[in-house]
C-alpha cells in the first residue's frame, strides 16, 4: 500500500510532497494571492500547482478561503495582491469571461441555472464561438444556424449523458436542487473546457443522484479534463480524487494523494474534526468510551 | 351622454400617434427590461434624445430628414453609452437611479436658455417638420376607415407610425430568437452565470440598453413629428410611467405585449375620461367636477395596474408557464 501511494506521487509531484510542492505537469500555478477584506486575511496562497488531467479536491472548514479563491482564479474576484497562470498565460487582472473563453469554466456553490430559460437553452448558452452571439450577425439567421445545428447536437448528447434529456424543453426553474446541479455541470462541459472548476457539486444533491454526479466527474477524467473541485463531503474526496489540497484561514496547509492527507493527523484534528470516523447518527447506541470522548472534546 | 363618440374616440385613440410613441417606447424597454432585465426608469429621455437629435439635426445643421433621423439614433446610442458605461457594471439598482435622474437632468438641460439658441429653451422647436409633410404621398381628403374618418395627413403619419412598428417586432422577432437574444435573456437571469460561461457581459447591456433606446428614439421623433414641435415640458417622469404601464400591461418579456398594452391602455384612458366627462356633466356624480375627471381616471388606472402586476404578473400576453415560477 505505501508503495504504491509513492510511486503515484512521483507521477505527480516534483520532489516531497508537502504544501505548495512543484508538479510535474502544471495546468494552474498561483504564486502569492492574497485576498484581504478589510483586516480579514480570506485568502493568502503563497505557491499552488494544479496538476493537468487528474481530479484535484480543494477541502477545508468553512470560512478557509476556498470559494474566495475559486472567485480569484476565475476572475470573479480581484486580489490585493498575487498573480497566476493556466497553461502558461498569465491571468492576473483578466476578466471573468475571457478566462472561460481560454478554457477554465467554473460552477457555482449556489446553483445558477438560467430559471426563465428552458434546459436546452441553458445548454445552448455554453457553446463558444457562435457566432449569432454578435448583434450583427444574429439579424441573419443563415450566418448562424448551421453553428446552432451543431451546438444543439453537442447539448442533446450531453443531456443525454447527465439523464436530463427527458428535460430538454422545461424550464430549468421547474428542476429540483439536484438536476440544476447536473444542468449547471452539463452546461460547463459544452465548451469542451480544458479545466473545470466546481464549487461545491455534491451540496444539496439527493444521495440518489450523488452517484451518478461522482460518475460524471470521472468521466471527465477519462476524457482529459482536468478537475478543480471544493467539497466538504470526505466521503466522496476519498473515492474520487487524486489530489488533495488542504485549506485553512486562507494558507494551503497541506496537500498530496487523499489517502495521505487522510492520514495526517492534525489535517483530521484540525479541518475534518477529530471524530470524522465516528457515526453521530448512533451516538445513542454508542459505547461509553466514544460517548465519553465526545464530551471531553467539547469541553476542551 | 353621446356614447358612440366616446366609443370611436377611444377607438382613435387606440391607433393614434400617441399610442404609436408609447407602444415604440415600451418595445424599447421590453428590450431593456424585458428581455435583459435592466432597470430603465429613463426611458423618457430616450425620446426625448432621440426628437431633439432630430429636430436640432434639421433646425441647426439643415440636414435632411433621414440624415436627421440617423443623428437622432446617433444621439440614442451615444446617450445610452454615457448612462451605461458608469452604472452597468454595478448592480441593476443603480442603473434605475442612474436612469431616472438623468432623464431629469436632460429635461433642465433642454429648458436652460444658455442653450436656447439650439435647444429652443423653455419653447422647444418647431419648423422642422416641413420635409416629413412634403414627403407625404397620400392624395388630399378624407378618407373614412369605417368608425371615424382621417385627413390625408393624419393618415400619413398613422402608416409611418404602424409601418415602423410592425417593423421593429419584426426585427425584435428576429433578434429575440437568435443567439445574441438568447444572451440577454441569460443575462436577465442571472449575469454572473452567463459570464462564467465566457460572455462579455458588459458589452451586451450595453448593446441592449442601446438597441432599446434608439426604439423609443424612434417613438419620440414620430411624437414630435405629429405635433410639428418638440417640448421639453413633454419628456416627464410621467412619460417614462406610461411607458411602464404599457409594458406591463401587455407583458415585459413579449413582442406582441407592448403594441397590445399600448392600444388598451390608451384606449382605456379615452374611454374612461369619456364615460366619467359624460357622467359628470349629466349630473350623477355630483362630488366630481370636470378637471376631477383627467385626474381621476390616472387613479383608477394605477389601481388596474397594480392589481394587474399582483394577480397577473407577466401581462396580458405573458407566457402562463413562466408565471408559475414567479408568482
Amino acid at each position: 500500500m505505501a508503495s504504491e501511494v509513492a510511486v503515484d506521487v512521483s507521477k505527480i509531484a516534483v520532489g516531497a510532497v508537502g504544501p505548495g510542492c512543484k508538479k510535474v505537469d502544471p495546468i494552474l500555478i498561483a504564486d502569492g494571492v492574497k485576498r484581504q477584506f478589510g483586516g480579514l486575511t480570506a485568502v493568502d496562497v503563497e505557491h499552488l500547482e494544479i496538476p493537468r488531467g487528474l481530479i484535484t479536491a480543494l477541502i477545508g472548514p468553512n470560512g478557509a478561503g476556498k470559494t474566495t479563491f475559486f472567485n480569484l482564479l476565475t476572475g470573479f474576484d480581484k486580489p490585493n495582491q498575487g498573480k497566476w497562470s493556466f497553461e502558461g498565460k498569465d491571468l492576473a487582472g483578466v476578466s471573468s469571461y475571457k478566462v472561460a473563453r481560454l478554457g477554465m469554466i467554473r460552477t457555482f456553490q449556489l446553483t445558477k441555472a438560467l430559471s426563465l430559460l428552458t434546459v436546452i437553452e441553458n445548454m445552448r448558452l455554453g457553446a463558444q464561438k457562435q457566432p449569432g452571439e454578435n448583434f450583427f450577425t444574429s439579424l441573419i439567421r443563415p450566418l448562424w444556424i448551421k453553428r446552432e445545428r451543431e451546438i444543439t447536437e453537442t447539448a442533446d448528447s450531453l443531456l443525454k449523458r447527465f439523464k436530463l434529456d427527458a428535460k430538454r424543453e422545461d424550464y430549468a426553474a421547474g428542476l429540483s436542487g439536484g438536476q440544476r446541479k447536473l444542468l449547471e455541470m452539463a452546461r460547463a462541459l459544452m465548451s469542451s473546457p480544458k479545466l473545470v472548476m466546481l464549487d461545491e457539486p455534491m451540496a444539496g444533491v439527493n444521495p440518489a443522484l450523488t452517484q451518478s454526479l461522482l460518475d460524471h466527474i470521472k468521466e471527465l477524467k477519462d476524457t482529459g479534463t482536468t478537475v478543480l473541485f471544493v467539497e466538504h463531503d470526505m466521503h466522496m474526496v476519498r473515492h474520487i480524487s487524486d489530489w488533495v489540497i488542504v485549506m485553512a484561514e486562507g494558507k494551503v496547509v497541506a496537500e498530496g494523494p487523499p489517502a495521505l492527507v487522510m492520514k495526517d493527523q492534525a489535517v483530521i484534528d484540525a479541518y475534518l474534526g477529530a471524530h470524522h470516523d465516528t457515526d453521530l447518527g448512533s451516538v445513542g447506541v454508542s459505547t461509553d468510551t466514544t460517548t465519553l470522548k465526545l464530551t471531553a472534546q467539547e469541553t476542551d | 351622454m353621446d356614447f358612440l363618440n366616446i366609443l370611436t374616440l377611444a377607438l382613435g385613440e387606440m391607433i393614434s400617434p400617441t399610442t404609436i410613441t408609447f407602444v415604440l417606447c415600451a418595445i424599447g424597454l421590453s428590450v431593456h427590461f424585458g428581455f435583459t432585465g435592466l432597470l430603465n426608469f429613463g426611458q423618457a429621455a430616450f425620446a426625448a434624445v432621440g426628437a431633439y437629435g432630430m429636430a436640432i439635426g434639421i433646425i441647426t445643421f439643415h440636414l435632411p430628414l433621414l440624415l436627421a433621423v440617423l443623428m437622432g439614433l446617433v444621439a440614442s446610442a451615444l446617450f445610452a453609452l454615457v448612462l451605461g458605461i458608469p452604472t452597468l457594471r454595478l448592480r441593476a439598482d443603480y442603473l434605475a437611479i442612474v436612469t431616472i435622474a438623468t432623464s431629469e437632468v436632460f429635461r433642465y438641460f433642454m429648458t436652460t436658455i444658455g442653450f436656447a439658441s439650439v435647444t429652443g429653451g423653455s419653447n422647444g422647436l418647431s419648423q422642422f417638420g416641413k420635409e416629413f409633410w412634403a414627403m407625404n404621398p397620400i392624395p388630399e381628403g378624407d378618407y373614412n376607415l369605417g368608425f371615424v374618418s382621417y385627413r390625408s395627413d393624419q393618415l400619413y403619419v398613422l402608416a409611418v407610425g404602424w409601418g415602423t412598428i410592425i417593423l421593429g417586432a419584426l426585427v425584435l422577432r428576429l433578434l429575440m430568437r437568435s443567439p445574441w437574444g438568447r444572451v440577454l435573456k441569460g443575462i436577465r437571469e442571472d449575469e454572473d452565470a452567463v459570464r462564467s460561461l465566457g460572455k462579455n457581459v458588459f458589452a451586451y447591456k450595453l448593446q441592449a440598453l442601446m438597441v432599446g433606446g434608439m426604439f423609443a428614439s424612434i417613438g419620440g421623433m414620430i411624437f414630435v413629428l405629429n405635433l410639428s414641435n418638440v417640448q421639453p415640458q413633454t419628456w416627464t417622469t410621467n412619460f417614462t410611467f406610461t411607458i411602464w404601464s404599457v409594458l406591463l400591461l401587455g407583458g415585459a418579456a413579449t413582442i406582441l405585449g407592448p403594441i397590445a398594452g399600448g392600444m388598451i391602455f390608451l384606449g382605456l384612458i379615452s374611454l374612461t375620461q369619456g364615460i366619467m366627462g359624460g357622467l359628470v356633466e349629466m349630473g350623477w356624480l355630483p362630488f366630481l367636477t370636470q378637471p376631477d375627471v383627467a385626474q381621476i381616471r390616472f387613479i383608477l388606472i394605477g389601481l388596474s395596474l397594480m392589481l394587474l402586476v399582483i394577480f397577473r404578473p407577466q401581462g396580458l400576453f405573458g407566457n402562463k408557464k413562466e408565471l408559475q415560477f414567479n408568482g
